[in-house]
């Protein structure tokens, strides 16, 4: 059994299709068709809703823009599900309002994601800066209104109220919140299918050895689309969003460990502290509404070469903990990926956390992604590089590369062209002829191995443009 | 105060509703119990014949309730819109990618769609023609080559001191409209409903009668919304709805069919690609002596509308320039790929990239800046154009004057040239181009709207006319135009559901003539009823018929006044009919196709866009920096709604000839079926400065409905400049001497390509 709120309303469910979207439990269940779908693949936004939910401290209320077209139900445990309808009380939301004076909406299909994007960014930022807007409505594709009204009523919010009737109800909401019961093991079952919430890693680690063809859930924003894109049925379920000691962000002295569920939005802030060039890639990681889902145990768990953290983690030379039963080891993330999409990780076994060492006094990190389009699109080539430099030496260089060969992979001789020399434009020239033997990238829809190739070479020469010596 | 009138920048009429999520779509539309869902299964390869075609594990599949192939079609098996073409489902030759070959009825949309894959096909698959070249060198045409122009151009060129050639492949590009398709059809006692997601309900209307071998008559379309169409939903919303209302009068259930994004990506039309050519004579200073153009539309499997869209391309490969002596030829070429259809500019935008890549190259070649050219070559009033219209009321001139200006482009010039000299790898990009654009379709018979008006007794106005609402303002405008005409508040004028049996044998919303026609219509439609109200009120009050005026929500005569609603019941009273349809057709246009000579278009909407760009050498990516439009809309019915389809025509444009990529591969299979793999423009590609402004105090020269102007596409064509800036900022390379081919989408890797090219240049 699940609980969750329905706008006000406490739904508890049981028996229902496990692999069901929320989305189409919205439209289809509910018969609540104002949440539309645009792309049932969480590239467009128009499915966006709102999931309130308690702060960590469990002192205020927090809101958060979902793709509801890519989240399965498992994920609304203990949340708010907030949608378009439930906005507006005796008068228009602010966010409404303000989209309605400033001809925010043509045909109005993209206008409710929208809506409800400017509703958790409003949450955040009731006077939101042009950054800020970019960041929350970059995962909301408008083909009519090219944004420029979009941005206006965005930027005109400061003028309308400050409070809505979520804040009113903040109190009773906060009540109905905590009074909501705990997922049951078994949260969801229908027929054969089984969707299994487990609270401590104890008990994951338990279900994952008695059911070893279980898929883990942990965003579910790339493992929904073999739902809603290949049809597949997956019959076991195995969500790791209610596991508390897999969300940990523990700051130590030589390393960061990150909970394998926990979420890229909860670590955001502390990436931005300790490693600014990844949180400035990781902006670029999807969309707000896939970062506030996506885990690194999810990107990790995929495997894929054009995964954006896995370069930046190969490079910080950081390690996965895996544990099987009551076996836990670490695995330096070289040594993780075998092949394409082929990892070490066993039957049974499952990704518990990153450990990602900080950087050196003498390090430098640099991390540049290049697609096509610069928000929320999937990386052609992405690039990071350690530099240790002593007196503008490098001493060490350690390196990732994400869309460049069938995994994550180092660029190995172009590190040991580097390795020694001072950082300088010949320096930089020589690496570049190196890494053409690193390489060799294949052709897809997203560019060609030529352009790939010749971005990786010339993306080792922007970086080291931007490199400030450490002190 | 008169609140909703023509002229006013009031909200569209659903803002609230698409805020609130009220708005109903066709998806949204409660079902009737037991309601079937659709799929089509379809082709795994380009180019072929099916030699086997077992359905059995279709049928057998969970929730089946029908399969139905070719065979099962008792009418018209062909819903080519213009010229056959269009089998509804496979023939039993595969003519692209993807073709649907049969349809299936299922309980649920998950059923269905699971059922779909899982047909046994064998082909005996045959080399698909993929490459628009090599379909003209086997002269492969949909249709017959057109050809016009004025002059000898062949000499003028030979002539000339300076020739010049180029050429450019122009990609294609998704619709992507947020809703996809969609139709719902329910049998009725005589035929069939079907709501659909379309922008040509009449014609759907037609082809479903003819699939169902029904009169037309039993089949009734409605279409209250679309969620963006685009010119994707004119032509290809048939399909979907053809089979929904086969299924539906096969089962005698209601069944709806909507494509999931994948599927709506691969297997409907898209803008054309198009592959140019010019050969140009111009003297010293770049004034353009003679050119020959010709134009290569890829029109995928079948004519659709590509007659019409290819002619549209030659009418707009002069753009606004002067070809004294030019020669002009359009192709329609085969491929073994979706059918290429409708999108916003119907041709005209492929046609004008040619001229305008000429007007780059001849700026290098004579080492001026692009933007002289532009204006030297500029028409004059009352040249003629290579098919023979004559260029009146022309306001560029002036547009480009005051946007010279008002976007400080000569001294940006200047600034971006120091930039150039000593920025490292980031370079950037200005330049300024025009847009001429043809109002009116080049098919004359579809230039005529109808529209349907009732007062009721309570003053309320029921509001219908033949187009469709997809976003465009359409139904706001008409109902600014009733509004206005009565006198009377908007709230008063209700605005419904676009239906076949309310104004019937109606043309597509489509070549941007929507308010054009259909508040013309209306118009006329309003001016009919207050000719009987007045003199309803003439007879009844003693009064001159000429003295009775609808204003402020009155309708006042010689020495008195009533409210609209008194009016009304007085006529009611009164025994005058109180509904009335109006009809518009537009007048003057006329083309002759064996000569290529007429005036095919009843006017020209008008703009200009500066566009700043700046782009890294290192890895072919770039940024609008700033974008100024300055564009003439005649006398704005709505200046918000206009600002709305200038500002989102021009980022769509963008998106066409920057990021959006269709990709196929060697077997005809589209590998872009995706928002992850095809990137429209996300919000932070909206450039940081936007300035657009609409060209004041301009009134439309000819009678449209208040002196206004289209706007639906020109706009879109004014993205042009963005294109220009990015091969402004790629020739700085080469000392602005030469600017590389840049064919598009300019992605990132094509700009990198054309930056190495342009820096080889200068060794
Ligand atoms: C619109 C969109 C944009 C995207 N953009 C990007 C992008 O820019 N860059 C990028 O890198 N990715 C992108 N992705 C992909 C995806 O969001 C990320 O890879 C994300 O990190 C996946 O995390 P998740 O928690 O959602 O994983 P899930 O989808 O829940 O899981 C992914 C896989 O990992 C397995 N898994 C999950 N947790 C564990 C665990 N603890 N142990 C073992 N296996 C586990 C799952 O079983 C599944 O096979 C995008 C996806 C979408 C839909
Ligand atoms: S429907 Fe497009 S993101 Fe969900
Ligand atoms: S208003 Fe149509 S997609 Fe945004």
């Amino acid at each position: 059994m699940i609980q969750f709120l329905l706008n006000d309303q406490l739904i508890t469910l049981e028996q229902i299709d496990t692999n069901t979207t929320v989305l189409d439990y919205l439209r289809l269940h509910r018969q609540q068709t104002g949440t539309k779908e645009g792309c049932a693949s969480g590239d467009c936004g128009a499915c966006t809703v709102v999931l309130g939910e308690l702060n960590e401290a469990q002192t205020g209320l927090q809101y958060r823009a979902i793709n509801s077209c890519i989240t399965l139900l498992g994920a609304l445990q203990g949340k708010q599900l907030i949608t378009v309808e439930c906005l507006a009380g005796e008068r228009l939301h602010p966010v409404q309002q303000t989209m309605v004076d400033c001809h925010g909406s043509q045909c109005g299909f993209c206008t409710p994601g929208f809506v409800m994007s400017l509703f958790a960014m409003w949450k955040q930022q009731p006077k939101p800066s042009h950054e800020h807007i970019d960041l929350a409505l970059g995962g909301n594709l408008c083909r009519c209104t090219g944004y420029q009204p979009i941005i206006k009523a965005a930027q005109a919010l400061g003028e309308y109220a400050t409070d809505d009737t979520f804040s009113a109800n903040a109190q009773t909401t906060r009540q109905a919140l905590k009074a909501l019961q705990p997922a049951s093991h078994l949260a969801l079952s229908y027929q054969q299918q089984q969707y299994f919430l487990p609270h401590t890693r104890a008990e994951l680690a338990e279900l994952c050895l008695h059911y070893p063809d279980a898929r883990l859930v942990a965003g579910s924003t790339d493992l929904a689309l073999e739902i809603t894109q290949n049809l597949k049925e997956l019959p076991c379920l195995i969500g790791v969003n209610q596991v508390q000691d897999m969300q940990q962000l523990d700051v130590l002295a030589e390393k960061i460990i990150i909970g394998a569920a926990r979420p890229y939005s909860d670590c955001m802030e502390v990436i931005h502290t300790y490693y600014p060039a990844f949180a400035a890639m990781m902006q670029r990681l999807g969309s707000t509404q896939i970062r506030n889902q996506g885990t690194f145990g999810g990107n990790i768990g995929t495997a894929s070469p054009i995964g954006d953290t896995l370069p930046v983690l190969l490079a910080l030379n950081a390690e996965v903990e895996l544990q099987k039963g009551e076996h836990i080891r670490l695995v330096n993330l070289n040594d993780y990926f075998t092949g394409y999409r082929k990892t070490v990780l066993e039957k049974g076994e499952f990704i518990a956390a990153v450990h990602i060492p900080r950087l050196q006094a003498q390090q430098v990190l640099m991390v540049d992604k290049v697609s096509k389009r610069f928000d929320d699109d999937i990386s052609a080539v992405c690039a990071a590089w350690v530099l240790t430099l002593n007196n503008n030496v490098i001493e060490c260089a350690r390196s990732g590369y994400g869309g460049m060969a069938a995994t994550p992979a180092r660029a190995l001789n172009a590190e040991q062209a580097l390795i020694g020399k001072p950082l300088d434009h010949t320096t930089i020239q020589a690496a570049q002829q190196a890494l053409a033997h690193d390489f060799k990238p294949m052709s897809d829809v997203r560019a060609s191995s030529w352009y790939r190739m010749m971005v990786a070479q010339n993306l080792l020469e922007r970086m080291s443009l931007s490199v400030h010596q450490p002190a | 105060m008169k609140q909703g009138h023509a002229g006013q920048a009031i909200p569209h009429d659903s803002a609230i509703r698409h805020v609130s999520g009220t708005a109903r779509y066709v998806d949204d539309i409660p079902l009737p119990l037991n309601t079937l869902h659709a799929m089509v299964g379809t082709s795994t390869c380009a180019a072929g014949h099916i030699t086997q075609l077992d359905l059995s594990a279709v049928k057998s599949s969970a929730g089946v309730k029908a399969v139905l192939t070719l065979d099962d079609v008792t009418g018209h098996k062909d819903i080519g819109p213009v010229f056959p073409g269009d089998p509804l489902l496979s023939t039993g030759e595969i003519l692209f990618y993807g073709q649907p070959i049969f349809v299936v009825a299922a309980d649920t949309y998950q059923n269905a769609r699971r059922a779909a894959r899982k047909a046994k096909i064998e082909y005996t698959p045959q080399t698909p023609l993929l490459d628009v070249k090599q379909a003209l060198h086997q002269q492969r045409f949909v249709r017959p080559t057109h050809i016009f122009g004025q002059g000898n151009a062949q000499a003028a060129i030979q002539a000339a001191p300076i020739q010049l050639h180029g050429e450019q492949y122009i990609g294609g590009q998704e619709h992507f409209y947020l809703e996809g398709q969609v139709s719902l059809a329910l049998p009725t006692e005589e035929g069939v409903m079907v709501y659909s997601s379309t922008q040509h309900p009449s014609e759907l209307q037609k082809l479903v009668a003819e699939v169902l071998h029904l009169p037309i008559h039993a089949v009734t379309v409605e279409m209250r919304r679309m969620g963006g169409g685009f010119g994707g939903k004119e032509t290809q919303a048939a399909q979907w709805a053809c089979l929904a209302a086969l299924l539906a009068l096969k089962t005698q259930q209601a069944v709806k069919l909507r494509l999931p994004r994948a599927d709506d990506m691969s297997l409907t039309g898209k803008r054309h690609p198009f592959w140019n050519q010019y050969t140009l004579g111009c003297d010293e200073e770049g004034k353009i002596l003679g050119a020959m153009i010709q134009v290569v539309g890829e029109c995928g499997y079948s004519p659709d509308l590509s007659d019409a869209i290819v002619d549209r391309a030659m009418f707009h490969s002069d753009n606004a320039y002067y070809l004294p002596n030019a020669h002009i030829v359009g192709q329609r070429c085969f491929t073994n790929t979706v059918s290429h259809t409708a999108f916003r500019g119907f041709g005209g935008p492929q046609g004008m990239m040619i001229i305008e890549q000429a007007m780059d190259d001849i700026a290098r070649r004579v080492g001026k800046d692009p933007l002289d050219i532009r204006k030297l070559n500029l028409y004059q009033e009352q040249q003629t154009t290579p098919y023979g219209q004559t260029i009146e009321y022309f306001v560029l001139p002036s547009i480009i004057e005051q946007l010279e200006y008002s976007s400080d482009y000569w001294q940006r010039r200047e600034g971006i040239k120091l930039f150039n000299q000593t920025a490292s790898h980031v370079k950037k990009g200005l330049a300024l181009t025009p847009v001429k654009f043809g109002i009116s379709f080049t098919a004359q018979h579809l230039n005529q709207a109808g529209a349907l008006i009732h007062i009721y007794t309570d003053g309320s106005i029921h509001l219908n006319h033949g187009g469709t609402e997809m976003g465009q303002g359409l139904n706001i405008k008409v109902a600014q135009v009733v509004a206005t005409e009565f006198g009377v508040d908007i709230e008063r004028v209700l605005i419904s559901a676009t239906r076949t049996d309310k104004v019937p044998n109606t043309s597509p919303t489509a070549a941007s003539s929507g308010t054009d026609l259909n508040g013309k219509a209306a118009q006329q439609a309003a001016q009919i009823l207050k000719a009987r109200i007045a003199e309803c009120i003439a007879t009844e009050y003693q009064v001159p018929v000429e003295s009775v005026e609808f204003v402020n929500n009155q309708v006042r005569y010689l020495g008195g006044a009533l409210s609209f609603a008194e009016v009304a019941n007085l006529a009611y009273l009164h025994r005058v009919s109180l509904s009335s349809t109006g009809y518009y057709k537009t007048p003057l246009i006329h083309y002759d196709r064996k000569a290529g000579k007429g005036r095919p278009f009843f006017y020209y909407a008008m703009g200009a866009a500066v566009s700043e760009v700046q782009i890294d050498t290192l890895t072919g990516e770039y940024k609008v920096l700033r974008v100024d439009i300055l564009h003439d809309v005649g006398t704005s019915l709505n200046p918000a709604v206009d600002q709305g389809q200038i500002e989102g025509g021009f980022i769509q444009g963008m998106g066409w000839l920057t990021t959006e990529e269709l990709m196929w591969n060697q077997e005809g299979r589209l590998l872009s079926t995706s928002p992850a793999t095809y990137k429209i423009p996300a919000i932070s590609d909206t450039p940081p400065v936007f300035n657009v402004a609409l060209l004041k105090d301009h009134p439309n020269g000819v009678a449209t409905i208040y002196h206004s102007k289209a706007v639906g596409e020109p706009p879109f064509m004014l993205a042009i400049s963005v294109w220009s800036a990015l091969r402004d900022a790629i020739s700085s390379l080469s000392h602005y001497k030469m600017s590389p081919r840049l064919d598009t989408p300019a992605t990132p890797e094509r700009v990198l390509r054309a930056v190495l090219e342009s820096r080889a240049h200068n060794p």
